[in-house]
């Protein structure tokens, strides 16, 4: 194994190609309106293979055998933070305007060992697995085994985590019916309002400092757990100032020795700049995105939150600055687009943290879920498109790159220009941007108790949750596998593909004497499996509250700074907790399946049909063809199963929503899968709805594949049957062909048919413009398709990156090309 | 007799305006050799039958009454003297590779239906669209829905091939917001060798309803060796520039070679022969020949 470990190299070799470049090889390979220096970023950017840093972690390992015990952990935290913004290795590219790097150069990851700790093993599979590797060399591998694992083994989160789950929960977790985030990663999705571009860190600090000054130690019982968390806050502003300064000492130091008069020019303008932000609060466009740049990079290093930082209404923070700049001559457009397609390629600098204790064929992803959100509402609720918005929308369409995710927000006040403007870049088969109704989702957000303004200047984060950006923390806890909570009740509690307790006894399906008895044995096991999965997500809050808080991310989130508490620890203004619920188009077809031919109809029997799905419907071609083609399917417009698939979601919905989470906040409901349907697809047996063994579940609240045979227009119309104001998010995939888009009549039409879905109260829709004959050809020769980027659920991917299992997937999802 | 419905089609966004819910009428006067919709020339019902879909389970033959079906090496075959096209084989077919096309439905149903896309039309500027076969053959079923439509304010076109009586045509125009109209050829004589009919009546009647101010757009398939050459071209152009009223759009709609599964699964054979796909110069040459005589002709729906 040793001798596969690839050496490193500073740039290793990755043609452009394999990143994606969606333009023809005889048009212009890069795009047309890309000037030569954003070239050249981004071909940096994207021919750069990742790679594992490991002086995060040697400097906090370091701090830790040092300091522990000698401060509070909030303020152990935020100086090992300090300490290593002091001492990292800095990068500064040729050719960059915006600066700063995680790791010591592009797509350098660096390690969390206080949460996870990777092993020598798990370096070993990054180096040598054919999808997502992530490169470290033999020298660091070792040092690794040296200094940092023995130091934090049974020490780290993770251990703490699964050393104190009850029994009950492990088997769940182990059938596959849920999963959980936070056993690899800290609780993030987090996005930021406007607050940055109005103060700089130094009057964070203020704030803070007024605080702990009124603290009142005599009648006060929470005065010294405030005290400690605003030190700590005070300390991580200075860690982001002392990092800034650095780099602004670096610009300076580069600048004497650069003869290019102009890049001396810029040199020592990003010296300017890092002077300025994040201390104070930025007075122009350069400004303003660097501020956000040195917070995002605070917050991704400070500790490895999910998803990353998010700028969240990016367009609307940058548009005052743009406008005053344009007005006063000290921009052009062609400057603006510059420095945002420099934003642009650091974000996807950034791929995500590889996880620990994986296997060889775990799928995976670099993107690390940046969704910056265009278009949509303003805080006093007009239309907050702007001319950022569609500069924005043209680098995305240009620069063509993985990350950062990207959003449109149609309103009913959002104009036709805007819409179709990013109908035209959905054309190019990006996969972005993907589309969201505000005009549903502040409904959302006012029904979990957000106030109304505190609502529009929320979005969608991630891949399709909504949170009150800037303002609170809504974790995703993990993805509950509906589907399989089914075959457990077909089997009384067992998991038939690992014959193990999984669940609850709910008796033996063959005795039960009509649907509704079915029903209700699925209803017991649901609100069990649902008990087991929220008991243990409270604990895993608390330990990250008490353990690993994140006094940086706090200071930017509000209210933190007002209560003196951490961002894990109630201190935002809001507190949700989501679980993430995978396949209702799986669910309502086997139970649509069950109701109409085992109780109804009585076209097999209940022993039959638990035979069949033993055997994986094997010799049982006549059942399954039967099934499949003469049940009542989800996304038809077909009351049958739409009621269906209405009983289940409100179910969910009455069962998660409104427990309290222990942070003051409280559990809703969420309806997002990302990849997770293909493994939880992968630990089931076939399912009453004719799907087979092993086969993915849907995917969000999209119909099972190949299932909806009417048409977008009926998707849109079963889907729009669950009332979407009830979650914190529902997902759509449509996949349309490009000749459905070919012409602006069509563009228009497609814009009709999101207007059409947002009317009836659609909270997200997504299309993947790509073919058949393409995806099959791609899965055949992957060399020479290398380009193609798919709308997975919730983000896009390279179809080349995906494994087999989830390539299928993209394949099978149903086209819309009769149309 | 109550008119066959083969295809209620909804998301169709190339039979006019905005997003529409398209209702195909079975039976046509015309039997163009190139028909893309073979189902359609029929007004009885008639079996079809998709081979690869069939997995031989053999219930179909087991449950015919008049005993009529029959596995074959080659699938199902079904006496056409023994069936009585009770569809039995169709509803017990567990993967519909056997199907019934045309079944009758109450104006209610069909109004249930179109209701069901009410929201893309009110968004897009949609509506129904009447297509067939030839809805004008069905004209008092046809009125029937264009005034229910009317009255519920849904937007109403007609597909025709322009092949009735001139009277029809005038009352259901006097009900329809818009019409897309066929014009296959100029040449009588061709016309008939092509279609079945000879084409006086189609031009007369194109000519009425232009004069009486129906808005219209024409449709033209384009098939090479069939009505894609110079001649014909400027002969339509300029029979479609005489025309009165507004100035019509013209809608060329290159011809595809995909019919001929449908002819299969019909049990039929599909010949092109002479009829080929026009080359995409040949596509913008018969619009520059339109552009010539003043026309805005578009490729495709």
């Amino acid at each position: 194994m040793f001798e596969k470990v690839k050496i490193e190299n500073p740039i290793p070799e990755r043609p452009a190609l394999a990143e994606g470049n969606f333009y023809a090889p005889l048009e212009n390979q890069i795009g047309p309106g890309m000037n030569p220096r954003i070239q050249r970023l981004r071909k940096l950017s994207v021919e750069t293979e990742p790679t594992i840093s490991i002086e995060r972690a040697l400097h906090e390992t370091a701090f830790y055998k040092e300091n522990f015990g000698k401060y509070s952990i909030p303020v152990l935290r935020a100086m090992t933070f300090l300490d290593h913004c002091q001492k990292k290795t800095l990068y500064l590219g040729d050719d960059e305007l915006i600066v700063g790097e995680r790791g010591p150069k592009p797509k350098a990851i660096p390690t969390f060992p206080e949460l996870t700790c990777h092993s020598v093993e798990d370096f070993h599979v990054l180096n040598t697995r054919d999808m997502q590797p992530y490169y470290t060399t033999q020298a660091d591998i070792e040092t690794y085994a040296r200094e940092v694992i023995p130091y934090w083994e049974g020490k780290t989160q993770r251990e703490r985590i699964f050393n104190h789950v009850p029994e009950a929960w492990k088997a769940a977790y182990q059938a596959g019916l849920f999963t959980e985030f936070m056993e690899q990663r800290a609780p993030g999705h987090t996005a930021l309002d406007g607050k940055i571009y109005q103060k700089g860190m130094l009057d964070f600090k203020r704030e803070i400092e007024e605080n702990i000054a009124a603290l009142d130690y005599l009648n006060d019982p929470a005065a010294t757990d405030k005290a400690e968390e605003w030190k700590a806050m005070a300390i991580s502003c200075d860690a982001v100032i002392v990092f800034a300064e650095r780099h602004a000492d670096l610009a300076e130091e580069m600048a004497g020795r650069e003869n290019n008069l102009q890049r001396r020019a810029e040199l020592l303008k990003i010296a300017e700049v890092c002077r300025h932000v994040p201390g104070r609060a930025p007075r122009s466009l350069w400004e303003a995105i660097q501020m956000y740049w040195f917070v995002h990079l605070g917050t991704i290093t400070e500790l490895n939150g999910w998803d990353a930082m998010n700028p969240g209404h990016f367009d609307q923070h940058l548009n005052p600055f743009y406008e005053k700049e344009i007005a006063a001559g000290t921009l052009t457009r062609d400057e603006a687009k510059e420095l945002l397609s420099c934003f642009w390629i650091k974000v996807n600098n950034h791929p995500a943290p590889p996880k620990v204790g994986i296997t060889a064929r775990e799928s995976g992803t670099y993107n690390d879920f940046t969704n910056i959100n265009l278009g949509g509402v303003k805080r006093d609720g007009s239309d907050g498109s702007s001319e950022v918005s569609y500069i924005m929308l043209g680098v995305v369409e240009e620069l063509h790159i993985l990350q950062p995710g990207n959003s449109v927000h149609i309103s009913a006040k959002t104009p036709d220009r805007f819409l179709h403007a990013a109908a035209r870049v959905i054309r190019q088969g990006h996969g972005y941007p993907s589309i969201f109704n505000p005009d549903i989702y502040i409904l959302e957000m006012l029904r979990q108790g957000k106030t109304l303004e505190d609502a529009r200047e929320g979005g969608c984060s991630g891949c399709i949750e909504v949170g009150a950006f800037g303002k609170e923390a809504y974790l995703l806890t993990g993805y509950l596998n509906v589907p399989k909570i089914l075959e457990v009740t077909l089997n009384n509690g067992l998991d038939p593909v690992t014959g193990k307790v999984a669940g609850t006894e709910t008796g033996d399906p063959r005795n039960f004497a009509s649907f509704e008895e079915l029903y209700a044995a699925f209803h017991k096991q649901l609100s069990f499996v649902i008990d087991q999965k929220i008991r243990v997500s409270n604990y895993i809050d608390r330990m990250f509250a008490k353990y690993a808080p994140a006094p940086f991310l706090s200071v930017v989130i509000e209210d933190c700074i007002s209560t003196g508490k951490d961002y894990y620890d109630g201190g935002p203004r809001y507190n949700t907790s989501y679980i993430q619920c995978t396949g209702l188009g799986t669910i309502t077809d086997s139970l649509a399946t069950l109701k109409k031919h085992i109780f109804e109809e009585k076209t097999f029997t209940m022993p039959q049909m638990l035979d069949a799905l033993g055997k994986n419907f094997a010799g049982e071609e006549f059942m399954r063809q039967t099934i499949m083609n003469r049940t009542p399917f989800f996304g038809n417009d077909d009351d049958y199963a739409d009621e269906i698939a209405q009983r289940v979601y409100g179910d969910l919905f009455d069962l998660i929503d409104g427990q309290p989470n222990i942070k003051g906040g409280q559990y809703h409901l969420n309806m997002l899968s990302t990849t997770c349907h293909v493994y939880f697809g992968k630990v089931m047996g076939a399912t009453p709805n004719g799907r087979l063994a092993g086969k993915s579940i849907s995917d969000g609240t999209s119909p099972s594949h190949g299932a909806d045979t009417n048409g977008p227009s009926a998707v849109v119309k079963s889907l729009t049957k669950i009332d979407h104001t009830k979650s914190g998010g529902t997902l759509l995939n449509q996949r349309f062909l490009p000749s459905l888009l070919k012409r602006d009549e069509d563009i228009k039409k497609l814009g009709h048919l999101i207007r059409s879905y947002f009317t009836l109260g659609g909270h997200h829709i997504q299309f993947n413009i790509v073919d058949t004959a393409t995806l099959l050809a791609a899965q055949e020769n992957p060399d020479d398709y290398k380009e193609l980027l798919v709308r997975m659920a919730g983000y896009s991917d390279y179809f080349n990156d995906m494994n087999a299992d989830l390539q299928q997937e993209v394949i099978e999802r149903t086209q819309n090309e009769a149309f | 007799m109550q008119p066959l419905i083969f295809d209620i089609k909804r998301y169709a966004i190339n039979d006019g305006s905005g997003i529409r819910t398209t209702i195909f009428l079975k039976g046509c006067p015309l039997s163009c050799a190139w028909c893309h919709n073979p189902e359609s020339v029929s007004p009885h019902p008639q079996k079809l039958y998709t081979a690869n879909k069939c997995i031989g389970c053999n219930t179909c033959v087991e449950a015919c009454p008049e005993n009529a079906c029959e596995l074959t090496p080659l699938g199902i075959v079904t006496n056409p003297e023994l069936c009585k096209l009770c569809g039995i084989c169709a509803d017990v077919c567990p993967t519909k590779a056997t199907e019934i096309s045309g079944q009758t439905m109450s104006k209610e149903e069909i109004m249930a239906k179109i209701e069901k896309e009410r929201v893309f039309f009110d968004q897009s500027g949609g509506g129904v669209t009447f297509s067939g076969g030839e809805p004008l053959q069905h004209a008092d079923f046809l009125i029937e829905l264009l005034d229910e439509c009317g009255e519920r304010g849904i937007h109403r076109t007609v597909d025709t091939t322009g092949l009735a009586k001139t009277e029809t045509l005038l009352e259901v125009a006097k009900r329809t917001d818009h019409f897309l109209y066929d014009l296959k050829m100029m040449d009588s004589s061709k016309h008939k060798s092509w279609t079945g009919v000879p084409n006086e009546k189609i031009l007369e009647n194109l000519q009425t309803l232009s004069a009486i101010g129906a808005t219209i757009n024409i449709r033209i398939p384009l098939i090479k060796g069939v009505n894609a050459n110079e001649q014909n071209i400027r002969a339509t152009a300029a029979f479609v520039a005489g025309l009165a009223g507004e100035k019509k759009k013209v809608n060329l709609l290159p011809y595809h070679n995909i019919a001929a599964r449908k002819y299969q699964k019909l049990g039929g054979e599909y010949d092109s022969g002479e009829m080929q796909e026009p080359s995409e110069e040949e596509q913008e040459k018969a619009v520059a020949i339109f552009a010539e005589y003043g026309i805005d002709a578009i490729l495709g729906g």
